[in-house]
C-alpha cells in the first residue's frame, strides 16, 4: 500500500480537487450511460407493446361479426 | 471439419444478433468490473508517486485509457459506416448509431481529465495546441454524427450520410496520435507506444493498461445495449420483433 493515511490519499499531495474532480466526472458518466439505455430501453419496449396491442384489437374487432352496436353506427 | 465451421454471416442479420448480443452484455460488464476494480487499485492504491508530477499523475488512469477509447471507437465506428456503405447491410448501419454516443462521451472524458491534469501540471486548463485541438475536433465530429443522423428521418439513408461524415473524419485519427511528434506542443509524448519499450514504471504500466481494458469491455457492453435498442427501434414491424414482444406479455 502506498499510502499512510486516508488523510493521504485523499489529499492526492496537494492534487485532491484536480484527481478526485477527474475521477467523479468519469465515474458519474460511466454509471449514467448505461442506466439511461435501461430506461430508453423499458420506454421503447412498453411503447412498441402498447402499439401492438392496439393493432391486434383492431384486427379483431374488423374481423368480428358485426354487433348491434357496431351496425347502429350506420 | 467442413461442417464445424460457424457461419458468421449469420450473425450479420438482426433477428439472431440481437438474442446473442442479450446473452453477452452481463459478461461484459463483469469482466469491466474486474478490470475496472483491479486498475483503479494498482493506480490509486500501488503505484507509487511520479518523481515530476507527484500524486496528480495518478489522473493517467482516467485519461489515457478515455484517450485512446475516444480514437478507437471512431476507428471501428467508421468502420461499420463504410462497411454499410459498400455492402448495404442493415446491421452496420446501426452498430456505427451505436457506437456514436459512447465515443463522445470519451471523448469529452479526455478532454474534462486533460483539463484538470493541465491546470496543475501547466498552468492551464486549456490551451490551443495540436493535441487537444485535434481531440476537441474528436468531439466535434461525434457531436456532428449524431445530430445528422437525427435530422434525417429515413434511417437508411440517415445511416449513408452519417458513414461519409464518418469515413471523411478517419483523417483526424492519426492527427491526434501523432501530433505530438508532428508539431511542438505542451502535451507530454506517448508514454507507452508501438514501437519503444513504456517510458513509465511497471506498476503504472499496469494500472493504465488494466484501466484501458476496463474501458474497453465497458464500451462493448454499453454500445450492444444500445444496438439492441436500435434494432428494436428500426425492426419494430418484422415478425421477429413482433414474436419477441408478444412473448414478453
Amino acid at each position: 500500500m502506498h499510502w499512510n493515511s486516508l488523510g493521504d490519499f485523499l489529499a492526492m499531495g496537494n492534487h485532491g480537487l484536480y484527481v478526485w474532480g477527474s475521477v467523479a466526472v468519469m465515474a458519474l458518466l460511466m454509471v449514467a450511460e448505461p442506466m439511461l439505455l435501461r430506461r430508453g430501453r423499458k420506454k421503447l419496449v412498453a411503447r412498441l407493446k402498447r402499439q401492438l396491442r392496439a393493432e391486434r384489437s383492431e384486427a379483431r374487432a374488423a374481423s368480428e361479426p358485426l354487433t348491434t352496436t357496431r351496425r347502429s353506427h350506420g | 471439419m467442413s461442417n464445424r465451421v460457424i457461419n458468421w454471416f449469420r450473425y450479420a442479420s438482426p433477428q439472431t444478433f440481437y438474442p446473442l448480443a442479450g446473452k453477452l452484455i452481463p459478461w461484459f460488464w463483469a469482466l469491466a468490473a474486474i478490470f475496472g476494480v483491479a486498475g483503479l487499485s494498482i493506480g490509486f492504491l500501488l503505484a507509487p508517486t511520479d518523481a515530476q508530477q507527484g500524486e496528480g499523475y495518478r489522473i493517467i488512469f482516467l485519461h489515457v485509457p478515455a484517450s485512446w477509447m475516444s480514437m478507437f471507437i471512431y476507428l471501428v465506428m467508421a468502420f461499420w459506416a463504410g462497411t454499410g456503405l459498400a455492402f448495404n447491410t442493415r446491421l452496420s448501419g446501426m452498430m456505427a448509431s451505436a457506437l456514436a454516443p459512447t465515443g463522445a462521451l470519451f471523448a469529452f472524458l479526455s478532454l474534462w481529465t486533460g483539463a484538470l491534469w493541465g491546470k496543475p501540471m501547466w498552468g492551464a486548463w486549456w490551451v490551443w495546441d495540436a493535441r487537444l485541438t485535434s481531440e476537441l475536433i474528436l468531439l466535434f465530429l461525434y457531436i456532428g454524427f449524431i445530430a445528422l443522423q437525427a435530422a434525417i428521418d429515413d434511417p437508411r439513408r440517415a445511416d449513408k450520410a452519417g458513414a461519409i461524415l464518418a469515413l471523411v473524419g478517419v483523417v483526424n485519427i492519426p492527427i491526434i496520435y501523432f501530433s505530438v511528434k508532428w508539431w511542438n506542443t505542451l502535451h507530454q509524448g506517448a508514454s507507452v507506444s508501438l514501437t519503444k519499450a513504456p517510458s513509465m514504471a511497471a506498476m503504472m504500466l499496469w494500472g493504465m493498461l488494466l484501466c484501458a481494458l476496463a474501458c474497453w469491455m465497458y464500451s462493448i457492453a454499453v454500445a450492444l445495449m444500445r444496438v439492441r435498442t436500435i434494432m428494436l427501434e428500426r425492426e419494430r414491424h418484422t415478425d421477429w420483433v413482433r414474436a419477441l414482444l408478444g412473448e414478453r406479455e
